[in-house]
């Protein structure tokens, strides 16, 4: 990276599987066509699904050690794109000042998949389902993309552009999801509908980040939904419940705001109609255990099991 | 067993085809075998065809059974959806390095006893996920014993008694020797 005549494309062996150990040996790798892979969760069982035939080159980036690190830096978190699901669901950081994102990622497949699956896959993978999408955008985050030409950083909003599309080129490679350091009196949350209790993707989701005031009143409010649009999207019009009390008038009002900007699709997982009013019910809950976390109360990762969100009877 | 590539076998046309072959050794329950095989070429493919070792399988091969689970540097994996290429260089742990050279391993033949098998098939991924939580968590509650294995279905069951053989063993015996 800083030298990149140092990894010059031409003169790149290009081999079709190479375990790189650090990032400027996956960026050369990536210039002479290869792709990346961590996990492989996303692009091993879309290629076996028949989405797109698995590239003929490969570099393995879940090696590079500084890509799987979660790193305070002055103000702001850092987190790697190789960083799994896994370490993110009980990472202190996360868990204690990001706890919406934990909240997704402990959501994530199964144990398998959290053990393998990545931050920066999930991300770049740009499924409008994506779990830790929404979290991502309402904790402010930015993605780092890295190339031989250079770092840029794009908001979420940027980088999405459509179902599975972002706004990379081929040879950039994510490198981090930097995180803004948190204020007090501040909380996040993320809640899904879903059918099942693991290997399941959202049918609709949501995630908020609330500040409360001195007073306990709302200060700030950002809510992102997921799985109601073609990328994850932020719901915007929220200022007006500035200042407001954190009540049952104020999560109504949530709700219907968040339901109304919805605009999803139809499919096999469920309905139009359906996915825009439980969408607002996710808001609701996801802004009322935000503010409740705001406030101190301890609601353990992930909500959806803390508040019983698809519980089945206790045997 | 045969560490030989077979000729007749394909292993990554699922993914694709066409992958060059790359050669590497494979650790598998301790022992290193010579791998040559596509870079697309899947983790469980590569033990079943090329190591020989059959006690994996291939059930949905859409990473959402677990039938195919193994441990890689003692976490589970699905190996359908995990290339061989990336287990390099790390350690792979399937059902068969579970038994000892006779016996059974005290949570197979609690799973046994309990009634936790019956057509079998879900049983090496099950075994594989349990061994990992053990290994990590060796006093689960029922409810963590149930998340350990999420990842893992079992359509004969209905779980409870499963859920009960991965209780009793980490109750009877020490979590290092499950």
């Amino acid at each position: 990276m800083n030298n990149p005549a140092a990894a010059d494309t031409a003169s790149y062996n290009a081999a079709p599987f190479t375990i790189a150990d650090n990032v400027d040996t996956a960026l050369a790798a990536m210039a002479a066509g290869a792709r990346p892979i961590a996990g492989g969760t996303d692009l091993v069982v879309g290629a076996r699904q028949g989405k797109s035939p698995l590239p003929t080159m490969l570099v393995a980036i879940d090696r590079v050690p500084g890509l799987a690190e979660v790193r305070v830096d002055e103000e702001r978190v850092v987190l790697g794109s190789a960083v799994t699901h896994a370490r993110l669901m009980t990472d202190e950081i996360v868990v204690g000042d990001y706890t919406a994102l934990a909240d997704a990622a402990a959501l994530v497949g199964s144990p398998a998949t959290r053990n393998v699956g990545t931050l920066g896959g999930n991300v770049m993978n740009g499924s409008p389902a994506m779990d830790t999408g929404a979290p991502l955008v309402v904790l402010g985050a930015m993605i780092e993309l890295t190339s031989q030409n250079g770092v840029r950083l794009l908001s979420p909003a940027e980088l999405w552009t459509g179902p599975g599309t972002t706004a990379a080129t081929s040879d950039e490679l994510c490198t981090a999801c930097i995180l803004p350091g948190r204020p007090e009196r501040s909380g996040s949350a993320y809640v899904r509908l879903e059918y099942r209790r693991a290997m399941e993707i959202a049918v609709v989701g949501a995630s908020a980040s609330v500040r409360l005031d001195d007073s306990g009143h709302l200060e700030h409010l950002s809510v992102a939904l997921t799985a109601v649009a073609p990328t994850i999207v932020e719901v915007h019009s929220l200022e007006e419940l500035v200042g407001r009390p954190v009540d049952e008038r104020l999560l109504t009002d949530v709700a219907r705001i968040a339901s109304s900007q919805a605009q999803p699709i139809s499919d096999l997982r469920a309905g139009a109609d359906y996915r825009s009013h439980t969408v607002g019910v996710m808001a609701r809950r996801a802004v009322d255990a935000g503010a409740r976390r705001a406030a101190g109360q301890h609601i353990a990762v992930p909500v959806n099991r803390a508040e019983g969100v698809g519980r089945t009877e206790q045997r | 067993m045969n560490s030989e590539p077979m000729d007749d076998q394909t292993p990554s046309e699922s993914t694709g085809g066409g992958q060059p072959d790359v050669s590497y050794p494979l650790a598998v329950n301790g022992v290193r075998y010579p791998v040559s095989a596509p870079s697309g070429a899947l983790l469980l493919d590569v033990i079943r065809d090329h190591v020989g070792l059959t006690g994996t399988k291939q059930g949905c091969d859409d990473c959402e059974c677990g039938a195919c689970m193994v441990l890689v540097d003692g976490r589970p994996v699905n190996s359908c959806s995990y290339l061989a290429a990336q287990a390099q260089g790390r350690a792979v742990t399937t059902v068969e390095g579970l038994a000892g050279a006779v016996d059974l391993s005290p949570l197979q033949q609690l799973l046994l006893d309990a009634g936790g098998v019956q057509c079998g098939f879900c049983t090496p991924g099950m075994l594989m996920s349990a061994r990992a939580l053990l290994d990590s968590n060796p006093e689960p509650s029922d409810e963590e014993v149930r998340i350990g294995l999420s990842g893992n279905l079992c359509r004969c069951t209905g779980y409870d008694t499963i859920v009960a053989a991965v209780l009793q063993a980490a109750e009877h015996i020490d979590a290092t020797e499950v």
